[in-house]
């Protein structure tokens, strides 16, 4: 019996129920951190109570603020997107949709290339 | 066809203004020799994010060109060959301008759907509203 009901649970763990807040934890760090990609005061909508976290939904930065050129030469957008140590921060954690996380992700390489952000680490 | 392309390069800092501006007029008569138009813009002194050889920082030159694929290659066997250029990069963006241009248009004309009919339809709906109201509040 015991080991029915753990089965299960285990199995839903791992499926989804448990991976999902061991994601807002690390989320939640890069919260408290100096980059919030997020944009802040964004239309998050009501907080859904009974929940154990309160997460504001993410939303894609360029969709809700209409940025449709991602383009290399914009340095201060694309430094938002990079994480401290020079690498591309998930989609997981920014919010951002597919289609520009794609030109995003292309828009940064093309900046490392000329110089304009780094590969690894701090801009000097 | 005439395509777009953004050639960015970077020259090293203690480059002089009158070589910088003898290189840039260089690369443009070769452009505008093979039929291609182009816009030149100096970023000026800016840091690297890392370093290139011995250089911290660089002078930034962004090209627009306006031609065909072989005014990029020329000017890229150019580049490489000029020593005071440390990096360069080429990109292609007529196809980013065509989407831009898409997007925009679609965005104006639903601007300008919405504006029209948003005048009309608020003094029409305000009619039915009041009709359906009333039934609605008789039965309760």
């Amino acid at each position: 019996m015991a080991e029915e009901t753990k089965a299960p649970t285990a199995h839903a763990g791992s499926s989804g129920g448990e991976s999902r807040p061991e994601r807002s934890g690390g989320d939640r760090s890069d919260r408290s951190g100096p980059r919030g990609p997020r944009p802040a005061g964004g239309p998050g909508g009501p907080r859904e109570g009974g929940r154990k976290y309160f997460r504001r939904k993410k939303v894609c930065k360029f969709c809700v603020e209409k940025i449709e050129a991602v383009n290399y030469k914009d340095v201060r957008l694309l430094a938002q997107f990079v994480a401290e140590s020079g690498k591309i921060t998930p989609r997981r954690l920014t919010g951002v949709c597919m289609p520009h996380q794609r030109r995003l992700s292309r828009a940064i390489k093309q900046a490392r290339n000329i110089a304009l952000l780094p590969f690894a680490g701090r801009a000097q | 066809m005439n395509r777009n392309y953004e050639l960015m390069f970077i020259v090293r800092p203690d480059m002089v203004d009158e070589d910088l501006n003898k290189l840039i007029s260089t690369l443009e008569s070769s452009v505008t020799s093979a039929g291609g138009t182009t816009k030149t813009e100096v970023w000026g002194k800016r840091r690297l994010a890392y370093r290139v050889g011995r250089f911290n920082d660089g002078i930034f030159v962004l090209m627009m060109i306006d031609g065909k694929g072989a005014v990029v290659h020329e000017l890229e066997r150019r580049l490489r060959v000029t020593e005071p250029v440390i990096k360069f990069l080429t990109v292609r963006t007529d196809e980013e301008l065509k989407r831009l241009d898409k997007i925009k248009k679609i965005r104006d004309s639903k601007k300008k759907a919405s504006a029209a009919p948003a005048a009309t339809a608020a003094s029409v709906t305000g009619t039915p509203e009041a009709g359906t109201e009333t039934p609605a509040s008789a039965p309760v």
